[in-house]
């Protein structure tokens, strides 16, 4: 049967033309019920002995997904209407009423009631599209009703009062979200519910138990039209709203029609929108551009201070606005030009859970009854929640997950619904879920498709792999391998050997990840959508499983594993004279980790060959260093922290920062320099679809605060090139050892993080590397914890020929996207170690109060900030209490120096101060680290 | 974009991957051509008109051991949505007129029309993807109309291949998602493929697949013609019989 649906549709270029559709409708659609005797029940997911089948419109689908989800609801329908809106409206609830839909162990089907004849329904005149929706949704139900007779009774769960009133006129049982679950007869379920707007199905009135919350706090958002035709007219500006990480009242709107950022201040001027929705702007007047006050965020009860946290290693870590101190003088000029607005209407939420706590409060009077919670996100982007609680007093030390369901303008805050408890908060193995969910990492077991793609295990080398013309046998070389110790995954390898005509020839190793992981197979998918592995201080998420990370992949000592293998020829003077490339077989003879690989070579009296071949690279390695800081690559400095961690327990026993060695730099000059090898040559093969890596360089403004930190100290830095910024970073040595590592690290916190991009996206000019100072880079060299890496392995073995490019290259899209999810998959993993690190440093704190040298890096109105040099973190230091401002400390922003009238008491800017660090709770529950000075 | 859907496994018109769109036939709509038929799959609907065997109107062009088929293609203004003035022979049209016209001549028995020219006339009425296909069928049905001798009837459908599913048939919004697009023109008696277009790179095995599938469709075509035809000679002999 067919039907033909037809709409006027307006294209891109303005006009409006007529859109005609065909719209097949079937006779072969099944119900879904395994008792049905009519249909086909091959596919069929409904119980047979179910006593109600449940149909829900799309704003219970919508609303009540975390009901959903819990395994109290079963046997319901899920119609094509629905879920076509629910796409339409909210990409992340649609895929999880798919998981629903797809999982076995729930009974969730799909009924195509837009494609079944009998239960399509046309548009009729004067109607609109909700209510034809709502309409389909009825038909549908009332299909069920007459189909499956009266043994089984359908009931139709929605919370449109109208809606339900139609229904019952036609005959259909319906009930609304909260009656249905009460009348399951499990009170903790209702916390799940989410509550109804006031235009839905009336409940009594949540009394509000702070008066003052019913007057108008926010400005109305303007209806669709209005924003719609604003956005024509170019009054307001359309983009997605990015909260400050750090300051959590100013936000940011990216709009493409003004081409600039626009600044939102305050959460009056946020109005109401979360971090990631799409906003309609309006600008001020340019006179209410310059920001408020800025030194500590205070926004009457909301004030927050900084916690005290790892040091940044990239401006994508550091807080955005670093002039915490208004420059009085440069103010007008600096800060005007930035357009400021407020948010007139959201465009689209981009809701979902958060993780965090509710907020200390007494137990209310009366016995069980709901509570009335605030729960604080630990994310400090996202502004308190309201919640209902049936449990308050289980609730109040955990960590729980909410959901946010609305926000009207009457409400400070917005309103949500518990969704499920993680643990206790400050234990560690709940604070690592929380850290792991807050950076969307999958640390879920693989699924058995995933390991159904590894290899037999034991693996060994085949004789079939060996007769492959396209892989060399490299067994004879002397390989060895260098990592930090008791590293399982090992990637990479090296080995060196001198030539008689006094060159050397250098081979890097790395695992043949791509021989194990064929592209398209759920093993594949599975790494691809992980992207990376995640190192926490006490654990490894990994993005292969087990089998191929520690044993079949890892390059170990003394056993026979396949590589994908550079070899170069270079002279004594590290000129490369020339590169292959090769799938191989390998043998390592040894996997010494960094100190082993460092004692060998300082140790004179040991003459073997390996230490041999070791010094011979390690010189190598220093000519290439010498010459890549020659091309301006910068040498920048983090603070990488380690800890030494109880393997009962998991407690960290110590802490301290992660030396450098040599063996590190000459493990790294390698790896650099096989990725740049290898971008050369895919790129030379693919120059459209080749995935690398950029590092822009930074903008003057971004180094802004650097210049003017030097400035105080009267330093000075040129920042023209790469090349002048390294060499006056060279240049710039203190009195004391450590100031130019400082130097180093405030220029590091400057920079943004390289990104992975797909080559044909960009001009070639963009590809440049600029910490590297390389024109062309990738990575290579991690394929066993860096899916880019698989990429680029499949690249190069396209580019030797060797095996066929899969078509996912052929898609430039998909490419794209999937670099982006790289670039998403590395910040949040990176996200994760350091919020792992901040964790523990809080875990040893705990038991024990520190005295220990900082240095000051930023000096605010009342207090300053201090890097900690031991400990690889920073925290505020406050001069007088919070809140208490202006006081008898005065701030001198040309020097960068706060002094106390009436004395010579002064702190400047990398002054060294000796501090006490302590962790303190001052709410219970919450503990923090305190620095003071002694 | 899901072109087909991962929970129900229909696509956007409710169709599942393997279904052609509704096709319909008909012969005879343009009473002063030699032969002619409308022909349509879905909402792409096409005519061909046939003139000939016929004296060849450019003596140069005169072939002595077979007939000389010449074949024009268009579309006509109001076939899409934003009715706009199309002009004759640009590259498109141009290469699908040379597309017909050699698909055409491989079944015509030519040398059985020496000295003699056969002009096919397609036009696009309305387009929904598959033009090309919808041309060959109509051109078979109206060169059947005109009672040209034929070694078989040939017939077009093509597929594509989009989330990872190949697809029978595509319609304008499958076909303007950029996946690979492959037509297929088959002699379906004698399983003969003598048309075969793709302006995309797809792996081997899955091409295999998705030319599997229009093949597949051309033989539902096939079919469904010479159901056409038979109707229509049984009509013919009605007509004359009484
Ligand atoms: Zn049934």
């Amino acid at each position: 049967m067919l039907q033909s649906k037809s709409f006027v549709k307006k294209t891109k270029q303005g006009r409006v033309v007529k859109v005609v559709r065909e719209h097949y409708l079937r006779d072969d659609i099944y119900c879904g019920a395994l008792s049905c005797k009519v249909c086909d029940t091959s596919a069929a997911r409904l119980t047979s002995s179910a006593s109600t089948i449940l149909i829900v419109d799309t704003n219970v689908v919508l609303h009540q997904i975390d009901l959903l989800e819990n395994p109290a609801i079963d046997d319901v329908v899920v119609l094509s209407v629905v879920l076509e809106e629910v796409r339409n409206k909210n990409l992340s609830v649609y895929n999880r009423v798919k998981a629903l839909c797809t999982n076995s162990l729930r009974k969730f089907f799909v009924f195509s009631n837009e494609h079944h004849r009998d239960t399509y329904v046309k548009e009729m005149v004067g109607e609109s599209p909700n209510d034809r929706n709502d309409r389909a949704i009825r038909v549908a139900a009332r299909w069920y009703q007459s189909h499956l007779g009266g043994s089984t009774q359908v009931l139709l769960i929605t919370n449109d009062r109208e809606n339900k009133r139609k229904a019952i006129e036609e005959g259909l049982s319906a009930e609304t979200v909260e009656s249905y679950v009460k009348s399951l007869g499990q009170p903790n379920l209702l916390d799940l519910v989410s509550l109804p707007t006031s235009e839905d199905v009336g409940m009594e009135e949540v009394e509000d138990l702070r008066p003052s919350k019913r007057k108008v706090i926010y400005n109305e958002h303007k209806p669709m039209s209005e924003i719609t035709s604003g956005l024509l007219r170019g009054i307001y500006h359309q983009g997605k709203l990015r909260v400050n990480r750090y300051n959590p009242f100013e936000a940011y709107v990216g709009s493409e029609s003004i081409g600039d950022e626009i600044v939102i201040h305050g959460r009056a001027n946020m109005n109401r929108a979360f971090d990631g929705d799409i906003v309609a702007v309006e600008l001020l007047p340019q006179d209410q551009w310059h920001e408020e006050k800025s030194s500590i965020i205070a926004d009457d009860e909301d004030d927050e201070e900084e916690d005290v946290h790892l040091v940044p290693s990239s401006a994508d870590d550091a807080p955005r606005n670093t002039n915490l101190v208004q420059p009085a003088a440069a103010s007008t000029a600096s800060t005007s030009s930035r357009p400021a607005g407020r948010v007139v209407g959201i465009i689209k939420r981009n809701w979902h859970s958060y993780c965090g706590s509710l907020e200390p409060m007494p137990m209310p009077a009366g016995n069980g009854g709901i509570a009335h919670a605030l729960f604080v996100s630990k994310d400090r982007r996202f502004p308190k929640i309201r919640i209902q609680t049936r449990q308050l007093e289980n609730l109040l030390d955990k960590r729980i997950v909410v959901a946010v369901d609305s926000w009207d303008c009457l409400s400070r805050y917005p309103s949500g619904h518990y969704v499920r408890t993680i643990g206790k908060i400050g234990d560690r193995d709940t604070e690592s879920e929380v850290l792991l969910i807050e950076n969307d990492i999958n640390s879920r077991p693989f699924s058995a498709q995933v390991l159904a793609c590894l290899p037999h295990l034991p693996w060994t080398l085949s004789s079939e792999v060996l007769a492959n013309p396209n892989r060399q046998d490299l067994r004879h070389l002397r390989v060895f391998s260098v990592d930090p110790p008791g590293c399982k995954d090992i990637d990479d390898a090296l080995h060196c050997t001198s030539l008689p005509n006094g060159n050397f020839e250098v081979g890097v190793h790395i695992a043949d990840v791509t021989n194990f992981v064929l592209p398209g197979t759920p093993l594949d998918e599975e790494a691809s959508q992980r992207g990376t592995s995640v190192y926490l201080v006490e654990r490894r998420i990994d993005m292969l499983p087990k089998p191929l990370t520690e044993d079949i992949c890892s390059l170990r000592s003394d056993v026979e594993r396949l590589a994908f293998s550079v070899i170069w020829e270079m002279t004594s003077e590290a000129e490369i004279i020339s590169t292959r490339y090769t799938k191989s077989v390998i043998k390592s003879c040894a996997a010494l980790s960094y100190v082993e690989a460092q004692a060998r070579m300082d140790d004179s009296r040991l003459m073997d060959s390996l230490t041999t071949d070791l010094r011979n690279l390690n010189s190598l390695a220093k000519v290439m260093r010498h010459r890549r800081i020659e091309r301006g690559a910068l040498t920048l400095a983090s603070a990488e922290v380690k800890f030494q961690i109880d393997t009962e327990t998991h407690d960290p026993l110590d802490i301290g920062m992660y030396q450098i060695r040599e063996a590190n730099q000459m493990i790294e000059e390698f790896m650099l320099a096989a990725n740049v090898s290898v971008a050369e040559k895919i790129l030379k093969h693919f120059p459209l679809c080749s995935l690398l890596r950029r590092h822009p360089t930074p903008t003057k403004e971004m180094l802004e605060p650097l210049l003017r930190t030097a400035a105080a100290i009267g330093l000075d830095l040129d920042i023209s090139s790469s090349k002048a910024l390294a060499d006056s970073l060279d240049h710039a040595v203190g009195d004391d050892p450590y100031f130019n590592k400082l130097i180093r690290i405030l220029a590091t916190r400057c920079m943004t993080q390289a990104v992975y991009f797909c080559s044909g996206d960009l001009s070639p000019s963009e590809y440049h590397h600029y910490g590297l100072a390389a024109p062309l880079y990738t990575h290579f060299t991690s394929p066993i914890r860096r899916y880019a890496d698989v990429i680029v392995h499949r690249l190069l073995a396209a580019a030797l020929g060797i095996a066929k490019l899969p078509p996912i290259f052929m898609d430039g899209l998909q490419l794209t996207s999937i670099a982006d999810n790289l670039n998403y998959r590395h910040r949040n993993a990176q996200m994760a170690s350091r919020a792992s690190v901040e964790l523990h440093t809080l875990i040893y704190f705990r038991k024990r109060p520190t005295d220990t040298e900082a240095r000051i890096v930023k000096i605010k109105s009342n207090g300053f900030i201090v890097f900690i040099p031991k400990f690889g973190i920073e925290g505020p230091v406050y001069l007088m209490p919070r809140g208490d401002k202006g006081g008898d400390w005065v701030v001198d922003e040309v020097h960068q120096k706060v002094m106390r009238t009436g004395t010579n008491i002064s702190y400047g800017i990398l002054q060294t101060v000796r501090i006490h660090m302590e962790v303190v709770e001052p709410q219970p529950n919450r503990p923090k680290l305190e620095l003071t000075l002694t | 974009m899901e072109y087909v859907n991962p929970l129900t496994g229909f696509r956007l018109d409710g169709r599942r991957p393997n279904e052609m769109r509704q096709i319909r036939g008909e012969i005879g709509v343009v009473a002063k051509a030699d032969g002619s038929a409308l022909f349509e799959m879905g909402n792409t609907k096409v005519i061909a008109a046939v003139y000939g065997p016929r004296e060849v109107q450019n003596k140069g062009q005169q072939i002595n051991n077979r007939a000389l088929v010449r074949c024009e293609y268009s579309m006509a203004n109001f076939s899409t949505g934003d009715r706009r003035r199309r002009p004759k022979g640009d590259r498109r049209s141009t290469e699908i007129s040379l597309v017909i016209r050699q698909t055409m001549e491989a079944c015509i028995l030519t040398h059985l029309l020496p000295h003699s020219q056969i002009d096919i006339f397609v036009q696009v009425l309305q387009a929904d993807g598959g033009t090309r296909s919808a041309c060959i069928n109509a051109a078979t049905l109206a060169l059947a109309d005109a009672g040209i001798p034929m070694r078989d009837i040939v017939t077009s459908c093509s597929a594509g291949y989009l989330c990872s599913t190949p697809l029978l048939d595509l319609n304008y919004i499958e076909d303007s998602a950029g996946g690979p697009d492959v037509t297929v023109g088959m002699l379906a008696k004698m399983d003969k493929v003598t048309l075969l277009q793709m302006d995309a790179k797809l792996p081997m095995d899955i091409f295999e697949n998705v030319m599997q599938l229009a093949i597949e469709g051309c033989k539902a075509v096939a079919h469904y013609i010479r159901e056409v035809l038979l109707e229509h000679t049984k009509q013919l002999e009605c007509h004359r019989g009484a």
